[in-house]
């Protein structure tokens, strides 16, 4: 019982097997996580570095949390206050940590492939946390972990993407992942924020009308905005994206189902999504971030293995 | 391969423990019973199965115990964690471990290192299908033991069932 990879750098790397792996040992780290005491010791003589070299506050408390669950010793790193803005390179950085006898680093990036050019130069295992516009695996496990747990199955689900697939991370793994275990997928959004081949290229479904998107699919991932990588005007406003791309309450319940919502967060509210849809029961944002935890703590696990013994 | 219980012997085997644990526990509030997640359970369900049919059932508390994240060996080999069920709390009750086979003792070690992590009870007792005698690495010893054998380390216990194995039967190989 082990992956088939020694880091996670993308859904992509991944086997079926693996992702169920995860996914399987996500539930039972599920139910640790509801015990009186909340942690285990298993991960009790390994280091891990948290290096953010870009803003985050789900995925890093959620890290670090889930590294504290099983005992691992915890560094936070982040760039800005660091040495970074001297301008160290990040081999430099990372061996530097390193030499401090660390096991293992998550880490989070504004630049795509960072963790992959990490992975050929250092021995430590790397969790990528989110690079540039590549993957954010852990958070397409935690989505595809709580779609499973509201629905039963991953295999057959009709899973909508909808907003900004051009700039999203998250939509990659996603891609990738629902792919893999079996599921249909669509992106919606307007042509400007879609891919020109990703038909082509993932054998997905593209959709430009929001309501035929929402009508046709089982759960809906909706994306953020991202308003610090849009160099370009590729739509004329927020208000007017939201007008055609905006979901809320009323769109909802005019559907003749109900379908499942989730967001990666922070929610720009009243942009992709209004408040009364976001809080509603159809939601399970929030469950993700719980979720969030156990997935977590289940990549970290599967990836200490194998260390060695002590001499 | 030897045979160490047959079907027979196997079935009176798991009648006497449960009798001999409620022997000792004759007012069940204060009890819970806890098999070992995998192959403790077997065992676990038939012994919870004879004490349902002595005490009226809902006085009978089961839970069940995966040991994984709490192993010593973490570190050379990696193991799938199974499910773990305590839907009530262990706090200041007797609790009864129960599990198949009585080895090393490092699975109980680790057992009751996670059991902990659910409170702290008042009294732990460990109820042991096959007990290998004189093959223990760490001081642990069992207060209801089915059955004791001597065997030497390259030899195997096995347990089968019916449900799993279609048998029912023990054997040292």
């Amino acid at each position: 019982m082990q992956l088939s990879v020694k880091h996670l750098l993308g859904i992509r790397d991944l086997t079926h097997q693996d992702i169920q792996l995860i996914l399987d040992t996500a539930t039972e780290f599920k139910e640790v996580l509801q015990r009186p005491i909340k942690k285990v010791p298993s991960l009790r003589d390994v280091t891990i570095v948290n290096l953010f070299y870009e803003n985050s506050t789900r995925t890093r408390i959620s890290f670090e949390l889930a590294e504290k669950r099983l005992s691992a010793d915890t560094i936070n790193f982040t760039a800005s206050g660091s040495s970074v803005s001297k301008g160290e390179t990040l081999l430099d950085t990372v061996n530097n940590i390193l030499s401090m006898k660390v096991d293992m680093v998550v880490m989070r990036h504004s630049a795509s492939g960072a963790p992959h050019f990490l992975a050929k130069h250092i021995p430590a295992a790397i969790i990528n946390a989110g690079d540039g516009i590549n993957e954010h695996p852990t958070q397409g496990l935690l989505d595809a972990f709580s779609m499973r747990e509201r629905l039963g199955k991953l295999e057959g689900l009709k899973v909508a993407i909808i907003g900004d697939i051009m700039h999203s991370r998250v939509a990659m793994s996603n891609i990738y992942l629902l792919k893999k275990m079996g599921a249909e997928i669509m992106v919606a959004g307007p042509p400007t924020l879609i891919p020109k081949y990703i038909q082509e290229a993932f054998d997905v479904r593209v959709e430009y009308n929001l309501r035929k998107a929402l009508e046709w699919c089982d759960v809906a991932n909706v994306l953020r905005i991202q308003l610090e990588r849009q160099n370009q005007v590729l739509f004329s406003s927020l208000r007017e994206y939201s007008l055609a791309y905006g979901i809320n309450k009323q769109l909802l319940d005019s559907l003749n189902k109900e379908v499942v919502i989730m967001h990666p967060g922070p929610i720009n509210r009243g942009v992709e999504l209004d408040s009364d849809a976001a809080d509603s029961k159809q939601s399970i944002i929030l469950n993700q971030v719980e979720n969030g935890v156990a997935v977590r703590m289940a990549a970290l696990y599967l990836l200490s293995g194998g260390r060695g013994s002590m001499n | 391969m030897k045979t160490v219980l047959n079907e027979q012997q196997l079935a009176i085997t798991i009648k006497r423990l449960g009798h001999q644990i409620l022997e000792n526990h004759v007012n069940l509030e204060n009890t819970v019973l806890i098999g070992i997640q995998p192959r403790g359970i077997f065992v676990s369900d038939q012994i919870v199965q004879e004490i349902r049919q002595l005490v009226p059932p809902v006085l009978v508390k089961y839970g069940k115990l995966d040991i994984t994240f709490y192993r010593d060996d973490v570190r050379t080999s990696l193991h799938a964690p199974n499910h773990t069920d305590i839907p009530f709390s262990i706090e200041n009750k007797n609790v009864v471990i129960i599990d198949d086979v009585l080895w090393t003792g490092r699975t109980i070690r680790a057992a009751l290192d996670a059991l902990l992590d659910f409170g702290r009870p008042a009294k732990v007792e460990l109820c042991i299908l096959i007990d290998r005698r004189f093959s223990r690495q760490l001081p642990i010893q069992a207060d209801y033991v089915g059955k004791s054998i001597d065997s030497i380390i390259s030899q195997k216990v096995k347990v089968f069932w019916k449900e799993r194995d279609g048998k029912e039967e023990v054997v040292l190989m």
